[in-house]
């Protein structure tokens, strides 16, 4: 088979595309890191992890800028919003295949896709006023880390519905005639072939949704509370990295806006091992 | 898979058109761009539409982030008139600066609060950690919520200032970003104490938000005891250029402190400046 002309063309726009798409993230990389340099250079490293509080706006020689505590704030957030969507969301993909009638199943599945189209604004709003008013009559002061996992898990859920929910479409037919045939249960169907089958999907759904849970800012600031402390109980209020950039970034001028960008390269680091977590942990397979 | 060679012209100038269209610009109107204070702002927005539509082929473009940038904007030229919702620091004394308003800080309670005034003390005391419960100040024995700004903003500068206090002795409960969240959140929580802007205070209460608004030293936190001067925990709204201004800039400057926007400064719950 002879190459036209027109396939040169495409191979050279899309190899285009994609060096687009690419480069795209290594500049935003290189601009955090160039925008931290002034941060990194007078404050240094460590002082990120050690210093007593965060009180940057006083610059490098009086300011403190310890950031961990807020690294902690999002780590918690994130982990404890995907334990709790991750069993919800793949139990409501299983119910909307395998166990409810045709039509409940297709309202369902509009109503999630609602869920995932809401923006983040209309939830931190709702978190600020109906969450977080009642968290505070459970135990003041009210927002905290506790809203903030809530809130998460409500935006993260349908992310890893649909996405579970498109994995056990892709399951072939014959794997379940096989399983019928065979004389499986439905739950047994379920655990021993639809689950080993639409593995690598549910997991692609679950680093989506984590990747969001790390990255969501607007709802999290409304509802947490942003005090700059490592939380010790579930109703403390805490400060996530997201957060700390959306709230002071505008009014940052210096070494405390160059730190704000390394709350960011904090941030995409944190990205990166958590997809090269999962990239070992399917032995570079997620996607096939 | 086969393309012909006009597809594939048609889709190289899609992708070409879709990075060109952000570079494309309108030369022939006059631009002004003001950037700075999200307190300015909203009354800057008005103002400009007034001063567009006296002065066709005029376009005032207003954006906020924050006093700080609107003095980084102004410095660097990225802005024609910076917007700062506070006077210059002495590190900052370069730029020119014009008021076109006042604005005050008032400390905002639950309505169902039955506080209703706090000494300077007090509020010092309870913004340091040094009384943690209502009962020691004639309130509900009940947990107090400290509402604090975020690092940076020019209301908390301000009330810093006032209150002689370090930020870094300040142990807040809720750290909040602008005004509607801080009313929001001690709207939402009866035992909460946070301090916003009067103007957005005052219109919130007079529509039905359930807060209340304290006095501040002994003067009632209304607009207008800080149009006559007698509120202490106000601040100017300014204007600010690098050098002193001409052309548009300079007309829009002078308009904005005339007469003629006393209307739209009352509107937005500020204080006009007497002249």
């Amino acid at each position: 088979m002879s190459r036209s002309r027109s396939d040169i063309f495409l191979i050279w726009a899309l190899r285009c595309c994609a060096a687009i798409a690419g480069a795209i993230v290594l500049l935003i990389g290189a601009f955090l890191v160039i925008e931290s340099m002034p941060a990194l250079q007078h404050v240094g490293i460590t002082r990120f992890f050690t210093d007593a509080s965060w009180h940057p706006s006083a610059d490098a020689s009086q300011g403190t800028f310890n950031l961990a505590p807020m690294l902690w704030g999002t780590l918690l957030a994130m982990s404890g919003s995907v334990l709790l969507a991750t069993p919800l969301g793949i139990g409501s993909a299983v119910f909307c295949h395998y166990y409810a009638p045709s039509s409940i199943a297709k309202f369902y599945r509009r109503l999630i896709e609602l869920l995932a189209g809401i923006p983040s604004v209309v939830y931190g709003f709702w978190g600020l006023v109906v969450l977080v008013p009642l968290i505070r009559q459970l135990q003041p002061p009210g927002p905290s880390l506790l809203a903030g996992i809530i809130i998460l898990t409500i935006m993260i859920l349908p992310t890893v519905a649909l996405m579970a929910d498109a994995a056990l479409t892709n399951v072939p037919a014959q794997y379940l005639r096989g399983a019928a045939a065979l004389g499986l249960s439905r739950w047994g169907t379920i655990r021993g072939v639809v689950f080993p089958a639409a593995k690598s999907g549910i997991i692609t759904g679950v680093i989506l949704q984590t990747g969001r849970a790390i990255g969501e800012t607007m709802a999290i600031l409304m509802v947490c509370g942003n005090v700059v402390q490592t939380p010790s109980r579930i109703f403390d209020p805490i400060r996530t990295l997201t957060a700390n950039i959306a709230l002071e970034m505008a009014y940052a001028g210096g070494d405390h806006r160059s730190a704000l960008f390394v709350s960011g390269l904090i941030l995409l680091a944190l990205i990166v091992v958590l997809v090269s977590a999962a990239e070992v942990h399917s032995k570079g397979r997620i996607y096939g | 898979m086969k393309l012909t060679p006009i597809k594939m012209a048609i889709v190289s100038l899609l992708i070409m058109g879709t990075i060109g269209a952000c570079s494309k610009s309108d030369s022939s109107e006059k631009k002004l761009v003001l950037t700075g204070s999200s307190t300015v702002a909203p009354l800057a927005v008005e103002i400009g539409k007034r001063f567009e539509s006296l002065h066709p082929g005029v376009r005032v473009n207003v954006q906020t982030g924050g006093s700080s940038r609107g003095i980084a904007d102004t410095r660097s030229g990225l802005a024609d008139i910076g917007m700062a919702s506070r006077s210059l620091k002495d590190s900052e004394k370069g730029l020119q600066a014009f008021a076109i308003a006042r604005d005050g800080i008032c400390i905002i309670l639950h309505k169902a609060n039955i506080v209703s005034t706090l000494s300077d003390e007090q509020v010092v005391a309870i913004y340091t950690g040094a009384i943690k419960n209502w009962k020691h100040v004639g309130g509900p024995d009940a947990p107090i919520t400290v509402v604090n700004k975020a690092e940076g903003r020019a209301t908390l500068e301000l009330f810093l200032h006032y209150f002689a206090i370090k930020n870094t002795d300040i142990h807040p409960d809720v750290v909040i970003g602008d005004n509607e969240q801080g009313i929001k959140t001690v709207a939402g929580n009866p035992d909460a104490i946070g301090y916003v802007s009067i103007g957005t205070a005052e219109y919130d209460e007079t529509h039905g938000i359930p807060i209340k608004l304290l006095p501040v030293n002994g003067v009632a936190a209304t607009l207008e005891n800080l149009s006559n001067g007698s509120f202490p925990l106000s601040r100017p709204l300014n204007l600010l250029t690098k050098t002193t201004p001409t052309g548009l800039a300079k007309e829009f400057i002078e308009f904005a402190r005339s007469k003629q926007v006393h209307d739209i400064v009352k509107e937005q719950y500020f204080v006009p400046l007497a002249k």
